[in-house]
């Protein structure tokens, strides 16, 4: 890999609609190694953004420690970003989002991250539905120490020095679905006709979307013998169907055949396409997505696609009540009852 | 022999935790300061929801001395069976015993230097109502009713108190001051009333009220500006939070909306309430938490990166008797050294020691300002004692001038005048720098917030000399906090040879025993320390005295530690006077240990000032 990115940018390079070129939704360069399943995770979520039109200072990009939230300086440049403590990043994107609920929040985590050491902070996160993407860049193994086996490593899957994992997996994918997210889906982090129109509805999603992306370790979990190396994951891959992500100004031209596609409009107005590979996968029916994810894992595979979606969902704002206007830009002026108010106070208390 | 006594003696109730005691013992105290004399109640409670002995003491005092008096009981109000043996143990020679007589008290149950006061409480109440619930509460308000004519309350006091308790539901008025007027009558009829001791009208509280520091902690936040409250329950912080939510619902609506300018979130425990503090600030709002020893440990984590990476963030601790769970319903001041030095790594936090209710509003509102100025977490330390009991306080007071010190933040047209923005840039050289909140401008004033090392420009970095500038800058704005952090308060009198070092809910005791002491001819100088870091007072003040003591409420000198530690005061200079046995520290305790530390051959009495 290359650690001097070029200058150049092409004159005619293209722009969106606020005038960006992809460039301006790019990060620092990478420091992961090279071919490293996050960084196309990266790359995607720079195109994702770029193709929606997303004002880069209008992004809070947070994440908890290990390879994946190394994350998000590669990407996003021009936003603000949080690195905090393992594990911790749900609860202070928690906070972020009680500050401001105007701004759009990625959090970028792993799977040690978050089925180990913020379990906890994830199940919480996700049952207050917060408005937040929730990418899991889930590679089974603790990349920065060297590759001991995490909590989402598969039974029987072995680690580079041959060792077999004796534990139960626990699959993301079922928790969010479980503890009530609101958007759900999973990818791989090889596949990116699949994993941007994915990250594109999930950021247009209001409310919780989780992302579970498989992405191989290519250092400590890419060998024969693992369950999350690039060739085992490409052929074990089961996917609901496409997606489409069709944003709310286009006119939705293509039509599949009746039955095959489940058109699920979101708030904003824009519209997830799924072009179901089987007719019998509904979208919208919690129960039953758990059920054929559970169903692929018996048979080995991994389902991926959109596997849940409600657009009915409630934030956590529209729960506790909260002002439509930013906490955060709230003065004196709001927020200071005065001395009159101070002075009945102190009269009941006498 | 009778104890007498006007305006200055102690009663205490022993009841069942779950019996409806507490509104009828507060409205006893609360009778006491109408009727202008200085009060000071505190509840001795346990870790139990129903059916253990609680107990409420009561100490009356017209001279205003408002630490717990100790030394044994005047009056015991003794409704708890469980209790009584050692309930009667703890009345003074010559005291009162008011029980139950519902039942003849256990005859193993005697002492002839004090006197008993037998009135059937349940047996007045069981006449009088039918519903159970309606029974066991108003056999509380029945002895009440019995002490107006004791020891003298006005029982029109006792009215107006009912009154205002029960405005808008007003067919509860009538069956308590029935409840009062059986126990008064009772009394009246059988003793000879009233007693020994008794209160009688004064002009002593003037415009002081009466409340618990929790909830005017909880009125600061709302003064202060606060709009995130992220917390997990535990005792003896919960009312901060339940105190702020009630004020926020009463304060900050928006009329027009009906949406609320504040939000409260139960986190899932102490690590995720301090997270999203740190993550509200981060994003530009005013964030606080409230906790107590056990949720400090788990939050330390989070505070060394506040620290570190530069956050503001405000967290009550309201400390019990540590360590682990502790002693959880009693007090203490011993998270003194966890809360100064909290998370691994060279890290320190500003720390702020209420004594007052008054305090703890005032402390409150400036600690989001402190948190914003230093940008750092602030940490205000205090305690059982005084946030779950009502203590007598000054009224509090707000500036409608005031405004709120947002500090260094810039805005979009401040980014727009700066060539190239660094957040960790010490542009003033007074170690704080400049930041910004998400979302301010479009291509300028974004920056990576992260607990790893970096440079000025917020790049990560593992180039050592760049780390120790960082952390050298981080001493400087520790520095630049002894002038932003409130002064001691200090009373010198005159004389260098004693000085009284103490914080917090310490220092009434220290008040009281320094006039005891002077009046035996022992003059102390006190300094009561309101702040961490310590400012140069401090370092004065300890200077210019021969010996000074440092009266604190835990077993390991933690406040003495960290005056050595921090301030480079030599070890012999500074003499501990500690108290941790749950209980608030008394005037006497303060007073018997001074007393053995100092050479009786010095005393020569002096006159008690007036």
């Amino acid at each position: 890999m290359s650690y001097i990115r070029s200058k150049f940018e092409h004159p005619q390079a293209q722009q969106n609609t606020l005038g960006f070129t992809r460039r301006d939704y790019e990060g620092s360069i990478s420091t992961l190694c090279a071919g490293c399943g996050h960084d196309s995770i990266s790359a995607a979520i720079v195109q994702a953004c770029f193709e929606l039109a997303i004002e880069p200072h209008r992004v809070a990009k947070l994440s908890g420690i290990g390879c994946s939230s190394k994350t998000p300086t590669y990407f996003l440049g021009q936003s603000h970003g949080f690195n905090s403590v393992h594990g911790r990043m749900p609860s202070v994107a928690t906070g972020a989002n009680l500050a401001n609920r105007d701004l759009m929040y990625i959090g970028v985590s792993g799977d040690g991250d978050t089925a180990s050491i913020g379990m906890g902070q994830f199940a919480h996160v996700v049952r207050r539905s917060l408005n937040m993407v929730y990418i899991v860049e889930n590679n089974g193994c603790y990349g920065l120490t060297k590759g001991q086996d995490s909590a989402t490593a598969d039974v029987g899957s072995k680690s580079k020095a041959g060792k077999e994992n004796m534990y139960q997996p626990i699959d993301l994918v079922s928790q969010a679905l479980q503890l009530g997210a609101s958007f759900v889906a999973r990818s791989f982090s090889g596949d990116k006709e699949q994993l941007v129109p994915l990250l594109k509805a999930a950021i247009s999603h209001h409310g919780f979307a989780f992302i579970d992306v498989i992405s191989p370790c290519v250092t400590f979990n890419n060998h024969p013998g693992s369950t999350k190396n690039y060739e085992f994951v490409r052929d074990h891959l089961n996917a609901t169907g496409t997606v489409d992500f069709i944003p709310m100004r286009e006119e939705i031209i293509t039509r599949y055949e009746k039955g095959s596609t489940q058109d699920v409009t979101l708030h904003d107005g824009s519209v997830i396409s799924l072009r179901k590979a089987a007719e019998d996968y509904n979208a919208t029916d919690r129960g039953q997505s758990l059920q054929k994810v559970r169903e692929a894992d018996t048979r080995g595979e991994i389902l991926t696609g959109l596997l849940f979606v409600d657009t009915d969902a409630q934030d956590v704002h529209s729960v506790i009540n909260t002002s439509e206007r930013p906490l955060n830009s709230m003065s004196e002026k709001e927020l200071c009852p005065g001395s009159e108010a101070l002075e009945r106070i102190n009269e009941s208390l006498r | 022999m009778a104890v007498k006594a006007l305006n200055d003696f102690v009663v205490k109730f022993a009841n069942v935790n779950g019996t409806g005691s507490a509104s009828a013992n507060n409205m006893f105290a609360k009778a006491v300061f109408r009727m202008g004399i200085p009060v000071s109640p505190r509840n001795i409670f346990p870790s139990n929801i129903q059916g253990l002995p609680t107990w409420y003491e009561v100490r009356i005092n017209e001279d205003g001395y408002l630490a717990r008096r100790g030394g044994g009981v005047d009056l015991m109000v003794a409704v708890n069976p469980q209790s009584m043996e050692k309930d009667l143990q703890e009345v003074v020679p010559g005291g009162y015993f008011l029980y139950d007589s519902t039942k003849p008290l256990d005859p193993r149950l005697q002492r002839n230097d004090i006197h008993f006061l037998p009135i059937p409480l349940m047996e007045i109440s069981m006449a009088e109502y039918k519903d159970p619930r309606q029974r066991q509460l108003f056999k509380n308000i029945i002895y009440v009713g019995a002490l107006a004519a004791l020891i003298d309350i006005e029982f029109k006091v006792l009215t107006e108190l009912v009154n205002d308790q029960f405005k808008g539901k007003e067919k509860l008025i009538a069956p308590n001051v029935h409840a009062l007027e059986l126990g008064y009558q009772y009394a009246k009829d059988h003793f000879q009333c009233p007693l020994g001791i008794r209160l009688q009208r004064r002009e002593a509280v003037g415009n002081r009220i009466l409340m618990d520091g929790n909830s005017a902690a909880a009125i600061g936040a709302v003064y202060g500006g606060a709009t995130v409250a992220a917390w997990y329950p535990i005792t003896p912080s919960t009312s901060v939070v339940d105190a702020f939510d009630k004020y926020a619902n009463r304060l900050r609506i928006d009329p027009g909306t009906g949406k609320h300018n504040f939000a409260i979130l139960q986190a899932e425990d102490e690590l995720a309430a301090m997270g999203m503090v740190i993550g509200a600030s981060w994003n530009g709002a005013r964030a606080f938490t409230a906790t107590s020893g056990p949720g400090v440990s788990l939050m330390s984590e989070f505070l060394g990166l506040a620290y570190f990476a530069e956050i503001p963030a405000v967290l009550i601790d309201v400390q019990r008797a540590g360590p682990s769970t502790g002693m959880p319903t009693r007090t203490q001041q011993s998270d003194i050294l966890a809360a100064a030095y909290a998370s691994h790594g060279d890290t320190k936090h500003v720390l702020l020691f209420p004594s007052s209710p008054r305090e703890c509003f005032d402390m409150t509102a400036d600690a989001f300002d402190l948190a914003e100025q230093l940008q750092t977490p602030i940490i205000m330390l205090t305690d059982l004692d005084l946030g779950m009991n009502d203590s007598m306080s000054e009224p509090l007071q707000w500036d409608d001038k005031r405004s709120y010190q947002r500090g260094k933040v810039l805005n979009a047209e401040q980014l727009d005048e700066i060539e190239r923005y660094g957040r960790y840039v010490d542009v003033d050289n007074d170690g704080i720098c400049y930041r910004t909140v998400p979302g301010t401008h479009p291509s300028k004033g974004s920056f990576f917030t992260r607990g790893t090392s970096r440079d000025t420009y917020a790049v990560y970095t593992e180039d050592g000399d760049k780390y120790v500038e960082n952390m050298d800058r981080l001493l400087k704005k520790f520095e630049t906090a002894k002038d932003y952090v409130p002064k001691p308060e200090i009373d010198d009198r005159g004389g260098e040879q004693y000085g009284v070092v103490c914080v917090g809910t310490s220092s009434e005791a220290v008040r009281e025993a320094r006039d005891m002491l002077a009046a035996e001819g022992i003059a102390l100088n006190t300094l009561r320390i309101r702040a961490f870091p310590f400012n140069r007072d401090v370092d004065d003040f300890i200077a210019r005295h021969e010996q000074v003591f440092v009266v604190e409420q835990n077993r390991d000198a933690q406040l003495r530690s960290l005056l050595m530690i921090e301030n480079d005061v030599p070890g012999n200079k500074l003499t501990s006077v500690l108290n941790y046995d749950g209980m608030p520290i008394t005037a006497k305790t303060v007073a018997s240990k001074i007393r053995g530390h100092v050479a009786p051959a010095s005393v020569t009495p002096i006159r008690k000032s007036n």
